[in-house]
């Protein structure tokens, strides 16, 4: 009975302490769960950005993407582009209070190239990484690559004793059957410590008093918890149990700006959704069209692009949270993008082109039926898009067999496990590298079937042009901005004219924040509790 | 009496291994777990590896009987998401669920009984009336509607009690309850409520019935002509007899409130092996979701067993009618 009594005392003292400390504690809610520690376990952008509050790169990103001195107070390149030099920020301490030096650098980077590793694509496997002095280390490369660095705001630097004394020198591998040490344990350089880490449930996010940072946010702690339902999330903003969710369904909105305690805080994703048509395939799989694939002809696929009414589907589909766009990639990316525009809507025009390329209309008033693949719970909305874009399609007399299925499902189909088993599909992507190389490379590039090098692995349309291979590869190694900018453009108009994909739009990103906090977005999702002020 | 058991035990095996093949069978039709273990930038030759690897490339039977086989050696695998040992998983789960279940269940006993024998003994009273609304919204309203609804009186508008997780935890050790602090039960009232509410209607109008048939017998006339008490009447000698139905139905349904925890769980984000569950298939990590139908399985198989052996043991007919067969 006494023990009972202890207990129920001892609880209740938590309970109003944890109430007490309200004032400087950010209570975080995501959809989805934080399902490892380490930073080498999952290329998504969630999990890296949670672990980025922790963990740190050689170089950062500030607020609005720029890259910035992280872990390395300064670079230098040398030897014509071949060595970039690295020269480490002094004093700098792991969480487990040991110094860092250039061997935990090394380490970090042979770790991330491991065969276990699902980052492997942030240093070429064929770069050799040397330790010059504790405090400098080179990067030797075998071409020149102007942008070596840009996804390293993302490749987070690991303790090698740590690692080493806890056995997880290698990232858990997707299929090990034993947990590895870091998939629960966290030991980087950030701003935070993870004290507590329940999968699922709750990750405890703790000051580091010893960060070598400006300190820019006024937290003592962070509890993260995933909830999953939608509107779970929302109740538990608007009465106050969390103070940020992410995401904000679009629907509710406006009964979040309507609250007095809450506010949603809205901005163009980098994703660019897009859909394609597969131009690779001598008959199409789900189409009443036999002997022959109308989607290698230019013309059905400009007259698909002019079908779509992109306003419409911005102002009904997307409630106004949308960006169209000529482009697959974000113009926040790519400087130029000013430069390319959607052809109109002319359903007159698509009408003439489905009828010169040899479609006319049947006695049924239809030309021809396809089937179109669509996830329904990976994008904003995704599944209604495809249906508006099926009625759409119907006014220039095609005829589209909808398949939205959940994001399992659709991915199994389409992607190379499935055998890319589509016709016409939607997708979204965010670049990596924030640059377009990664686009043209994984969704323009011809595609190679077998896999190797991932070399158009995720152009499931099929689209093939050697001219715009060349210069992807061109674009590759070009160190001049100014000509690297004027190669990457002659791509994207080449692939405009051939219509190689139907670009749509940005989608939104729309996060419920406390109206007593302030925190900075960034276009590429990332939630970074450095830059959070809590009144 | 041995041999029937032996007998049950040997179909329940069967149900077993049933569940499992079906639950196997589909496995195939939720999708690539791959594709969720990844980012975007893994190749094809990666994921083929990856999948090469977890034995996903293994024909169905191969799997299913290296399945059964680790399951008959209370191995249930590792999670493809998180990298954790199944058996751990579910055992962290375990007490967030038991506790709903236990506190939904008393609830539908506690509020239902009472309830029924009110409206049974005043049939047309307005509370009668009331109680026979509520029953229709405990029925007819789909338990996610009705956990919405809940959070949107209690958290949003009034601001009590918490619309999701299960908070003031404290660790025993062997088991984490909620039941120590004001915060545990402020946040288990509402999921209680939104998973006992369907049980709770069950409960009150089988009491009720069962009262208004009860109270019309003649045992229950000749108690009155005898002059006992109203109190002595109604509740001595009808709710008595009212109850037995009423034991045989709860524990029947002790089994459903765990399995449709799901739901429940979900909406208020109740760390419990539903929502894990739920999870796991959006995600489709295989080795959680035949851990989890095979417990559930389980459970459902073990509920039956004792209520065969209870029957057996009060009826002996059964038991004559079992060697005759």
């Amino acid at each position: 009975m006494k023990l009972k009594l202890a207990l129920f005392a001892g609880a209740l003292a938590l309970a109003l302490g944890a109430a007490s400390a309200n004032a400087q504690t950010l209570r975080y809610a995501f959809q989805g769960n934080l399902n490892t520690l380490d930073p080498y376990g999952i290329n998504e952008t969630t999990t890296l950005a949670l672990q980025g509050n922790v963990y740190e790169g050689l170089t950062k990103r500030d607020r609005d993407l720029k890259i910035i001195p992280g872990l390395a107070e300064r670079w230098e390149i040398l030897d014509n582009g071949l060595t970039w030099r690295f020269h480490l920020r002094r004093g700098v301490k792991f969480h487990n209070g040991e110094d860092l030096t250039s061997e935990d650098v090394v380490f970090s980077a042979n770790r991330v190239r491991a065969d276990t590793s699902d980052l492997r694509s942030r240093i070429d496997a064929g770069i050799q990484v040397v330790a010059v002095d504790p405090y400098t280390v080179d990067f030797k490369l075998k071409s020149p690559n102007p942008i070596l660095h840009y996804e390293w705001d993302t490749w987070y630097i690991m303790s090698k004793k740590w690692a080493e004394a806890n056995n997880a020198v290698a990232p858990s591998a997707p299929a090990a059957t034993t947990p590895g040490y870091a998939v629960l344990n966290a030991n980087g350089t950030g701003p935070f410590r993870i004290t507590q880490h329940q999968i699922g449930v709750r990750t405890l996010f703790v000051k580091n008093p010893a960060w070598w940072g400006k300190v820019e946010h006024n937290l003592q702690e962070v509890i993260f918890t995933p909830i999953t339902s939608a509107p779970t999330r929302v109740a538990a903003l608007l009465s106050g149990e969390v103070d940020v969710i992410d995401p904000v369904p679009l629907q509710d909105i406006p009964r979040i700006n309507a609250s007095p305690n809450a506010r949603v805080m809205e901005a163009p994703e980098l994703r660019t959704i897009f859909m394609q048509l597969d131009q690779r395939r001598d008959e199409l799989t789900g189409s009443s069209v036999k002997g022959k694939n109308p989607f290698k002809d230019v013309r059905v696929r400009r007259a698909f692009y002019q079908a779509i009414d992109i306003e419409a589907i911005r102002r009904q589909v997307m409630r106004g949270a949308a960006a169209p766009t000529p482009l697959l990639i974000s113009p926040l990316l790519f400087e130029r993008a000013g430069e390319f525009q959607r052809p109109a809507v002319d359903l007159a025009g698509a009408n003439r082109l489905l009828d010169e390329a040899g479609y006319p209309r049947g006695a049924d008033n239809t030309r021809f039926e396809v089937t179109l693949d669509c996830p329904n719970d990976r994008y904003v909305n995704d599944g209604a898009i495809c249906q508006a874009v099926v009625a759409m399609l119907a006014r220039i007399g095609v005829k589209i067999n909808l398949q939205a299925v959940p994001r399992a499902q659709f991915f199994a189909k389409v992607l190379a496990s499935g055998g890319y088993n589509t016709s016409f599909y939607l997708l979204g992507w965010t670049p990596g590298s924030f640059d377009s190389w990664n686009v043209l490379q994984n969704l323009v590039r011809c595609r190679d079937d077998t896999g190797s090098g991932g070399a158009g692995a995720t152009n499931l349309g099929g689209y093939c042009n050697p001219r715009v291979d060349a210069l992807t590869d061109q674009i590759l190694v070009e160190a001049d901005i100014a000509k690297r900018t004027a190669l990457i453009a002659e791509a994207y108009r080449i692939i405009t004219d051939e219509v190689s994909h139907i670009p749509l739009h940005q989608q939104t990103l729309a996060w419920g924040v406390a109206k007593n906090v302030e925190l900075a977005q960034r276009a590429d999702n990332q939630f970074l509790f450095h830059w959070v002020t809590k009144r | 009496m041995l041999a029937f058991i032996l007998r049950r035990l040997a179909q329940a095996v069967v149900v077993l291994l049933t569940v499992s093949l079906i639950a196997f069978s589909l496995f195939r039709f939720v999708g690539d777990p791959v594709n969720q273990m990844v980012g975007q930038d893994t190749t094809v030759e990666q994921r083929a590896e990856i999948r090469r690897q977890l034995g996903l490339d293994d024909p169905i039977p191969v799997q299913f009987v290296r399945f059964v086989w680790n399951a008959a050696k209370f191995d249930f695998g590792t999670s493809y998401q998180n990298k954790q040992k199944v058996s751990k998983l579910i055992g962290e789960r375990f007490p967030a669920t038991m506790e709903l279940a236990l506190v939904s269940a008393l609830f539908a006993l506690f509020a239902g009984i009472p309830m029924g024998v009110y409206s049974g003994l005043r049939p047309h009273s307005w509370l009668s009336k009331l109680f026979q609304t509520v029953s229709l919204i405990g029925i007819s309203l789909p338990t996610f509607l009705i956990g919405i609804l809940l959070i949107f009186i209690f958290p949003v508008t009034l601001g009590v009690l918490k619309s999701f997780g299960r908070q003031g935890v404290v660790d025993l050790g062997w088991w984490t309850t909620g039941f120590l602090t004001v915060q545990g039960w402020s946040s288990l009232v509402l999921p209680a409520i939104t998973l006992g509410l369907f049980q709770m209607t069950l409960i009150m109008r089988l009491v009720r019935s069962e009262m208004m048939e009860v109270l019309r017998t003649d045992y229950i006339k000749f108690a009155r002509a005898r002059g006992l008490t109203n109190r002595a009447v109604n509740f001595g000698h009808a709710l008595k007899n009212t109850l037995i139905p009423v034991i045989t139905i709860t524990g029947l349904q002790i089994g459903s409130i765990i399995a449709f925890a799901i739901i429940t769980e979900t909406v208020f984000q109740w760390p419990g092996m539903g929502l894990m569950f739920l999870q796991a298939v959006q995600n489709v990590d295989i080795p959680i979701m035949s851990a989890y139908l095979l417990l559930v399985a389980t459970l459902f198989v073990l509920i039956n067993l004792i209520v065969d052996l209870l029957y057996v043991a009060v009826d002996p007919r059964i038991r004559i009618a079992g060697r005759a067969s």
